[in-house]
């Protein structure tokens, strides 16, 4: 996730760095190469252009030709541009002052609204909702018999009354729900091609006879520039209270996302990362924008590793992070908990520093088997040289290779990816929020 | 109702070929007389018949079909349409060929999600030869910019074995082989209803291979579109091996002595690797029961997709090599300029469009007729 555009990204921030003082002509390349990054990303080229201004603006007003700190503070503005670009803060689910609360997902044809239904009804649930799933939609074939299955399986109750006429559809499945005694209704529609009066007339009608507490628009991660026209658009018809990325879990570099909120400021509440019912993680924008910065996202793992691990690992974990004593052992034993977890290429994402050795890497490729080869190398050390590994000599190094079936640049490799990983480990944890600025002044 | 287009070419290409000067080959006689998109996939000709079926179709019906066709699919673009047609106007009518006019032609591009090096090469290209010719007058400038997209559609060359640029190919292969492949939500399923369709119409038959066993009610969902095109679905139950379903697929097709076999794939990330090898299995599994198949592989990208379709592309091409594209949901807003992408990076033709939500609603690509729509 978000891969490329953060490869680019630092790509850039490299080669800005190395510089002792910026020029206009560095400042300008530097912008142009952002502007592809984020364009090739899909973001909005409208967005882009914005975007770009603003950075070149605030770089210029502040003097940075001149400074001695000029690349980091050009780095800054990127980075406080795309935050705020993302918005500020977390934006959660409305909730019915009056039981049940409705959530009506609408969205392009296959944007993944029947699968984030089911996610959704499995968050709630969660939280301690009595979740149903609503069908409505008539026009694909088969469709809602999707629902209908993926509720089975997580055994939440689901009604189809995609049957009844679009205005008697809210009144049939407000009986289901009080049928089942459900506190949240989570109602899936027809995908939309177009968005005009006529083609959404009758979603529009089914939308007004449920009178929803929130109406929420999934969007396809991998749409095009047109994502910002379909949310607007979304938006002026149904009044949209916020959107849900899907299939986050592919290689999409989540431009839409960042346009959609640039352009509408509808927010962003949800991402989809992966098919299975519970690859929904809340959109947090500081964490996601470090994310895209390639500077990882250790909140998001510390919760996640939470959910999956115990409590006292997982204070260990913080604690190792935040202060500097991560040792190889707590690398490798970090690693084979977040195998635990999931798979390692989202987890990659989250581990700060990782992400830039990700792409150099292949993680599709190598799979598991990266860490397979990590442990063993690990292993072939003695305890002495896992906590102190700046030990390891030539010929420490020689044997350690020859234990682990590996060469001695495979272990520099490790011990290098070890050292950023704690040096950005510490930065990131002990700054709260986006810290990328104090990381490369420090 | 034929002499309103005296210039509409009759041909396997139907509705497409409305302009006399397109840089194509004449189309072939008799047999593409009926200029329905079902010509386009033409099964192979009954040897006791002596000629192709569609020979004797009287040609009046021909020219109303054609029409029908042409109409419908500029419904299906009249959105797209509009959305250019904004943007477009003002910006060739401004009169000098300036710095302004690329810049605004670059947005132009990359806001149909062209991409940013294909946009670059495409300008790259119209500026040579604005320079080389001469021409300070805005307003050419859009005929060369229109004659160096359409040059960039054709200029893949596609190793598919079914259709090339010129309709179908001359000896189909019994039974044709379409593997159909693409992300999660890009309407797989109902372009193979479509395609079924078009040899349904055609006096043709087709077995559907249920190959998605993952997601849920795929399978239902196919079937229910089988019997609405009537096509015989080959199934086995949810988490199957998909591999045994297009086995039996195969065979059945062989016995029922079937025209086509469509294979339905489960929706995948591109980026699953284990999934993209299950991939090349079915089609190992298919090369081994049928050589030479499958004819056609074909990837369906959504036109609303942006420049992840080239990564999906190359993940595509290398798991099962890809040998055409369906651009479908043509008829949303979104302009799909993504193809122009796919033709100059990935080499890939565009073969299909999707232009709406009905069994007939599958027209073949037409680059002039696709660049054309944008100018309108």
């Amino acid at each position: 996730m978000l891969d490329s555009l953060s490869n680019r990204l630092q790509g850039v921030f490299q080669k800005l760095s190395s510089k002792g003082t910026v020029r206009e002509k560095d400042l300008d390349e530097a912008l142009r190469e952002v502007r592809v990054a984020l364009l090739e990303a899909d973001v909005n080229f409208k967005v882009v252009r914005e975007f770009v201004k603003g950075v070149r603006e605030r770089a210029i007003g502040a003097d940075v030709l001149k400074s001695l700190t000029g690349p980091q503070q050009v780095i800054g503005f990127v980075n406080e541009e795309m935050v705020r670009i993302l918005g500020e803060e977390q934006v959660g689910l409305a909730t019915a002052s009056k039981p049940p609360t409705i959530l009506m997902l609408v969205g392009p044809k296959g944007s993944g609204k029947t699968t984030t239904a089911a996610k959704l009804a499995l968050h709630l649930r969660k939280g301690g909702q009595k979740p149903i799933l609503i069908s409505t939609d008539a026009v694909r074939v088969a469709g809602s018999e999707q629902l209908l299955a993926l509720g089975k399986q997580l055994n939440v109750p689901a009604a189809d009354v995609s049957d009844a006429k679009p205005k008697d559809q809210a009144k049939a499945a407000l009986a289901e729900a009080k049928k089942h005694g459900a506190t949240a209704l989570i109602v899936d529609t027809t995908g939309q091609i177009a968005y005009d009066s006529d083609s959404t007339a009758d979603l529009r009608e089914i939308h007004k006879a449920f009178g929803p507490t929130e109406t929420l628009l999934v969007i396809d991660a991998m749409t095009g520039q047109e994502a910002v026209n379909v949310a607007q658009e979304m938006d002026d018809v149904f009044g949209i209270a916020g959107f849900i990325m899907a299939k986050m879990d592919g290689d999409a570099r989540g431009g839409a996302a960042l346009s959609i909120r640039a352009v509408t400021g509808l927010p962003i509440k949800f991402i989809g990362t992966g098919e299975k019912a519970d690859a929904l993680e809340a959109f947090i924008p500081d964490r996601f924008a470090s994310r895209i910065l390639g500077m990882g996202d250790v909140l998001t793992l510390v919760e996640k590793a939470a959910e999956t691990i115990g409590d006292e690992d997982v204070q260990r974990l913080e604690k190792k992070l935040r202060t500097q004593t991560l040792d190889l052992e707590d690398f490798m034993i970090q690693i084979q908990q977040m195998k635990k977890m999931g798979p390692i290429s989202q987890l990659v994402d989250m581990i700060p520093g990782l992400s830039n050795v990700k792409s150099q890497m292949n993680l599709d490729d190598i799979d598991e088997s990266f860490w397979d080869k990590a442990e063993a190398v690990v292993y072939s050390m003695t305890p002495e040289e896992r906590r102190h590994p700046e030990l390891i000599n030539g010929s420490r190094r020689r044997r350690i290779a020859l234990g682990s079936g590996s060469s001695p640049q495979e272990i520099n490799r490790l011990l290098n990816q070890w050292k950023q990983a704690k040096k950005i480990a510490q930065a990131v944890a002990s700054g709260k929020g986006p810290s990328l600025l104090n990381m490369i002044r420090r | 109702m034929a002499s309103n287009k005296p210039h509409l070419e009759r041909s396997g290409w139907g509705f497409y070929l409305s302009r006399s000067d397109l840089p194509i080959a004449p189309p072939p006689p008799s047999r593409y007389h009926r200029g329905r998109i079902m010509r386009f996939f033409r099964r192979a000709p009954k040897v006791e018949d002596g000629e192709a079926p569609a020979s004797d179709e009287p040609a009046v019906e021909a020219d109303q079909l054609a029409i029908e066709d042409e109409e419908r699919t500029e419904q299906a673009l009249e959105r797209t349409k509009k959305s250019w047609f904004g943007n477009i106007s003002g910006i060739f009518s401004r009169g000098d060929v300036d710095e302004e006019l690329w810049a605004e032609l670059e947005e132009l591009l990359i806001g149909a999600d062209a991409g940013v090096a294909t946009t670059e090469k495409i300008l790259k290209d119209v500026r040579e030869r604005v320079e080389k010719e001469r021409i300070r007058d805005a307003e050419e400038v859009e005929n060369v910019l229109k004659e160096t997209l359409v040059d960039l559609l054709r200029s893949p060359e596609g190793t598919g074995r079914l259709w090339t640029e010129h309709g179908p190919s001359e000896v189909p292969p019994k039974p044709a082989v379409i593997l159909v492949l693409g992300v999660n939500g890009t309407g797989k399923t109902t372009t193979i209803a479509k395609l079924a369709h078009a040899y349904k119409a055609d006096g043709g038959t087709t077995v559907i291979a249920a190959a998605d066993t993952f997601r849920a009610a795929a399978i239902d969902q196919l079937k229910a579109w089988g019997d609405r095109v009537g096509a015989d679905v080959i199934a086995h139950k949810q988490g199957a091996d998909p591999a045994a379903v297009v086995f039996d697929a195969l065979s059945a097709a062989e016995s029922r002595n079937a025209d086509a076999v469509i294979i339905d794939t489960a929706g995948r990330l591109h980026t699953k690797l284990n999934l993209m090898e299950e991939l090349s299995k079915l089609k190992r599994v298919i090369e081994r029961k049928q050589p030479n198949a499958p004819h056609e592989v074909l990837l369906i990208l959504d036109a609303t997709i942006g420049q992840n379709a080239l990564l999906q592309a190359e993940a595509f091409t290398k798991a099962a090599d890809v040998t055409s594209v369906c651009l479908t949901k043509l008829d949303g807003t979104s302009k799909g300029g993504i193809v122009f992408s796919i033709a100059d990076q990935m080499g890939i033709p565009v073969r299909l469009v999707g232009t709406g939500e009905e069994p007939e609603d599958l027209a073949p690509f037409s680059p002039e007729a696709f660049v054309e729509a944008l100018f309108r």
